[in-house]
């Protein structure tokens, strides 16, 4: 699998994502700096990793979301490419208008950094094939802007369509109908705010995580 | 020619820094505070004969994001 790992200006999970893809597939991603207009051909795998890219400056995601690479990311999102975007990642998806709705502050105020429980709603999914339906497990946030927001009439049709993919069991930042990540209407992009990468070794203390990205290697080997 | 924006939440959008702030004001003893919301303002220094298009498209693609913000752009006279 040829995976990318696009790196913003105050990405700080683009080593942990690149190191949970080459672990699950072998195969170390390439590092792409958000100022190239290109991915590496054959790519076929995205990801938009965690951080704080460019300072949240104006709101979480914006300045990322307008650089030169999301052009590139964008139109692989149009063919098909699975796209996967962490914590900021997720933010960067809604600011592109890849994802709908929006991320914004913690209804709480706070920054809120620890395991949560989630549910899996879709193991149908690119990402989610090998979770089984209703499965419930545990991934790390940590993200002040976390609160999905969308019109009600977005959040009916995401959850009609199946593509609320993970809920949370708990309280943890006021999103709109406990939502944790969402799918484009293609199915090819999600959008989390958990981190995956952060629990896919035992050293890590929780492995939930990883089934995703076997999930993944599978659907891009299909 | 300068020009300001005022990005603002949609009504009915949640906006916890709004309400923290109401909460600090009234922990100040300030009574009478019905509601707070909390949004900011962008200064523009432009080229004289900016179009009024432009400066909207500079808020719809980049100033505002238009799912959850809505803005308002006021022009300035320069000062001759």
């Amino acid at each position: 699998m040829n995976s990318a790992v696009i790196v913003f200006p105050g990405s700080n999970c683009d080593r942990d994502l690149a190191v949970a893809i080459e672990q699950v597939t072998g195969r170390a991603p390439a590092m792409v700096w958000h100022r190239d207009t290109e991915l590496p051909d054959g790519t076929d795998f995205i990801g938009l990793p965690g951080g704080f890219s460019y300072g949240d400056y104006l709101r979480s995601g914006a300045m990322a979301a307008r650089s030169p690479i999301m052009r590139a990311v964008t139109d692989a999102a149009g063919r098909g490419v699975p796209v996967l975007g962490v914590c900021n990642g997720f933010q960067v998806l809604t600011e592109t208008g890849l994802l709908p709705g929006a991320l914004m502050r913690n209804a709480g105020l706070n920054f809120v950094c620890r395991p949560v429980p989630l549910r899996v709603e879709n193991s149908q999914s690119l990402f989610t094939s090998q979770y089984s339906a209703g499965e419930e497990i545990a991934i790390p946030v940590a993200h002040h802007d976390g609160n999905f927001q969308a019109d009600a009439a977005t959040l009916d049709r995401l959850e009609g369509e199946g593509r609320v993919v993970f809920r949370y069991l708990d309280s943890v930042n006021g999103s709109a109908r406990g939502i944790a990540g969402i799918l484009n209407d293609a199915g090819n992009v999600l959008g989390m705010m958990p981190h995956p990468e952060r629990a896919i070794e035992a050293a890590h203390g929780n492995t939930d995580g990883r089934k995703l990205f076997e999930g993944l290697v599978e659907s891009v080997a299909a | 020619m300068k020009a300001r924006v005022f990005v603002t939440l949609k009504p009915g959008v949640l906006d916890p820094q709004g309400k923290a702030i109401h909460h600090a004001l009234e922990g100040l003893g300030f009574g009478g505070v019905n509601d707070v919301r909390a949004g900011k303002l962008i200064e523009l220094d432009l080229a004289d004969g900016t179009s009024d298009e432009d400066i909207e498209g500079m808020c719809r693609k980049l100033l505002a994001n238009t799912v959850i913000e809505n803005f308002r752009i006021e022009r300035l006279e320069t000062a001759a």
